[in-house]
Parts: structure tokens; sequence; C-alpha cells
């Protein structure tokens, strides 16, 4: 890599680019081989990387938590049992905390919103070029390593928990008080247009916000990681300048890995309480 | 980053990992997690009632050996009651058995003072008989002179 700033750009745009399975320009089907090409596939693609990744990290730990369902007892807990009793103990603790209503949905709902987003967001960790060089080795264009920088898959999830929210919105209010509560309030009846805006919007934020969060943050958190890898790219020979860049490479994406740690977390967390607060408000009667 | 069908396919994997999870996941390790509860307040309880059991059994020992150290107390000085009155029975048994075979000792020797006595008036007759034969030199004719004899014999 060197470091002209059109191949830094090509770089940046490389490791932004999804594997986009679709229908080409010549009419066939098959992997586009540039941004262009995904773009004019329209709609109907898949970005196979997001897709692949969050099956196999969502099966993994549905998997990982469905060996230690099956062989549970309530006897002396030991290893990858304790992890899981840990891990559920927490998650209906703060879903008990948040959530008033009765509903056997939300808790698991919360676990597995917290363990995706969370194993998604942790593949950020991951060395960014590793993944993109071992794929292309394998003749593969593109591989973005982590899901939750693709919106497809945070829309994706927001969209679920929305329609859950408007389900349940509707099951527990009735059609008419969902209505009534999109229009009715706050200024009463006849301020109907003005409240259904500011209500609409209120709902509209709510998936909206959620995906958009995630997104954002691992965005920007991958953007970082490009960029601090594109410091030590920039070295030219063994020069002075060169090896500080390398150096200050290695200290920063170690600095940055240890802090990002922290935002996987978090963003994991404040997408599942969010969820959790969401599906609260839906049942409640008045909010 | 287009928004693409890959967005329905995230939202039918996340719906089918959310029931995977509800069916599968969730509700046997939350089972687990009340039985276990279950179990260690159980185990609480078992062990305070023991405990409670414990201390009943201490007080109702205890309550036991003083009733026994009472009850052999009341039998030590009952024994000792008894003892003594079967001495002073004894006693008094021994003290009437023992004038009993004195009356009776002194009844026999009484007897036999007077057996001797017969005896002897009897003996005293015949020697008297003998004598008077001799001293008038004939036989005394039994028979004629029995009821001198007879006063003679009362007379000694």
């Amino acid at each position: 890599m060197s470091s002209e700033a059109h191949t830094s750009a090509d770089y940046i745009k490389h490791h932004l680019q999804n594997l986009t399975y679709g229908q080409l320009p010549d009419g066939t089907w098959g992997i586009a081989h540039s941004a262009e090409q995904a773009k004019a596939m329209g709609f109907w693609a898949l970005n196979l990387d997001t897709f692949i990744m969050s099956l196999l990290l969502g099966a993994a730990f549905m998997l990982m938590f469905r060996s230690v369902a099956k062989s549970i007892s309530a006897g002396t807990p030991g290893g990858l049992q304790n992890f899981c009793e840990w891990a559920i103990e927490f998650i209906d603790s703060s879903v008990r905390g948040s959530f008033s209503a009765k509903n056997n949905m939300v808790a698991p709902l919360a676990l597995t919103i917290f363990f995706w987003v969370f194993s998604m967001n942790l593949m950020d960790l991951l060395p960014i070029d590793y993944v993109p060089l071992l794929m292309s080795a394998l003749g593969v264009p593109f591989f973005k390593i982590v899901p939750s920088t693709d919106p497809n898959a945070t829309f994706g999830m927001a969209i679920g928990v929305f329609v859950l929210v408007l389900y349940y919105s509707v099951k527990m209010k009735g059609l008419g008080g969902f209505v009534g509560e999109l229009t009715l309030q706050p200024f009463g009846k006849w301020g109907m247009p003005v409240n259904l805006l500011l209500e609409g919007v209120n709902l509209i934020a709510k998936p909206i916000s959620l995906a958009l969060r995630l997104f954002g943050n691992m965005y920007a958190g991958e953007m970082i990681f490009i960029l601090i890898a594109l410091m030590g790219g920039a070295w030219a020979g063994a020069s002075l300048g060169g090896v500080t860049l390398y150096g200050s490479q290695i200290l920063l994406s170690l600095g940055w890995a240890i802090f990002h740690i922290l935002i996987v977390t978090l963003q994991a967390f404040i997408f599942m309480t969010l969820t959790v607060v969401y599906m609260d408000m839906a049942h409640q009667e008045h909010h | 980053m287009n928004i693409n069908a890959t967005l329905l396919a995230q939202t039918i994997m996340f719906a089918l990992f959310v029931w995977f999870c509800m069916k599968f996941v969730w509700p046997p390790i939350v089972a687990a997690l009340e039985q276990r509860k279950k179990q260690i307040a159980d185990g609480l309880a078992d062990a305070e009632r023991a405990k409670h059991d414990l201390e009943l059994a201490a007080k109702r020992s205890a309550e036991i050996l003083r009733e026994a150290k009472e009850k052999a107390g009341e039998i030590v000085v009952h024994g000792e009651k008894r003892a003594s009155e079967i001495v002073e029975e004894a006693k008094v048994q021994a003290k009437l058995e023992g004038e009993r075979l004195i009356t009776g000792a002194k009844a026999e020797i009484d007897q036999e003072v007077f057996r001797a006595r017969e005896q002897l008036r009897t003996q005293v007759s015949a020697i008297a008989l003998a004598g008077a034969g001799k001293i008038l030199g004939r036989e005394i004719d039994a028979k004629a002179h029995n009821d001198l004899l007879d006063k003679l014999v009362a007379e000694i």
C-alpha cells in the first residue's frame, strides 16, 4: 500500500464494500466485483458476508445455549453452564428492571438481541485486514466481517423489533386504543393532525434510532480501525517517520481495540435495553 | 452499503433466532434456575428446621435426664426406707420368735421337771414300800394297801 491519496481511498472503499450477490448488468446472477455493480443490483440483492457472518454467529451462540439447556440440571453448575446461567440471570434482571408487563417473549428476545449484536460487534476486534486478505486469496473480492456495520443487519433487527412493538401495541390497547394514542395526545382531539405528526415521528424514531445508533457506532469504529491501519500503510521504507508511524499504528489500534471492547458491549446492551423499553411502552396504557 | 434484500433476510433470521431462543433455550435454563433456587430455599428451610429440632431434642433430653435423676433419688430414698422397715420388721419378728422359743423351752423344762418329779415320786414310793416291807418283815400286799400307797405318793 502506498501513501497516494486515491489508493488510500480505494483501501477504505474496499473495506467498506459488502460482498453482494444479485443480478449483474448482463442479466446473469453473481457476485458484484465493484461498488457500482453492487449498487446497480438494486433491492433484490443479498450481502453474502453480512448474511453468512450473522447466521454463523447467531447459530453459534444459539447452539451453545441450546447445548447447555439440553443438559442443564439444578445441581452444581460447571463451566459453560455457569456462564449461560450468569447470562440468563443478567438478562432476566435487566428485563425485570425495565419491563413491567407479563410477556414470556421479551426476555428471550432480549437475550437473542444482546448476544447476537454482541457477537456481531465483536468481529470488529479481529484485525481488519486478515479476513479480507484471506478471502481475496480464495478469490472472494470483498468480505466485510462485521455484520453490524451493514445497515441491512441493524435495520433488519430494528424492523423486527418495530413489528413486535406494533403487534403488542395493538394487542394490548386494541386498534382503537393504539390509534387514539397516536392521534389524541398531547393536544386533545382538536389537534389531531399535529398529534399524529408528533406521535408518528415518535413511533418511527424508535426503530430508526435503534438501527442507526448501532450502525453508526460500529461503522465509525470500523472506520477508525481502517484509518489507523492506513497510518502504518503510509510508511515508506525504513525511515524514522515510517517506523514512528508503524509503531503508532500498533499502539493506536491496541488502544482503540481496548476502548472498542467497551463500545461493543455497550452497544449490544443499549440495543437490548431500548428494545425492552419499547416493548414495555407497547404494553403500557399510558406513556 | 446499499439497502437491499439482506434487510429482509436479517429480519427473518432475527425472528427465527428469537423464536428458537424462546422455544428451546430460555425455558429449560430458567426452569433449572428456578428449581435450584427452590432447592436452596428448601435446603435452608430444612437446616433451620433441623436446628430447631435439635434444640427441642436437647431440651427434651435435659428434661428426661432431670426426671431420671429425680426418679433415681426417689428410688434410693424409697429403698432406704424399705430397708430400714425390713430391718425393723426382722427385729420385731426375731424378738417374737425368741420369746416364743423361750416360752416353748420353759414349758418343756416344766414338763421335764414334772415328769422327773413323778418318776421320783413313784420310785420313792417303791423304795418306801420296799423299805417298809423290809421293816415289817413281810410282803406288803400291794393290793391291800393300794389306797394307802396312793395317799403316800400324793404326799411326797
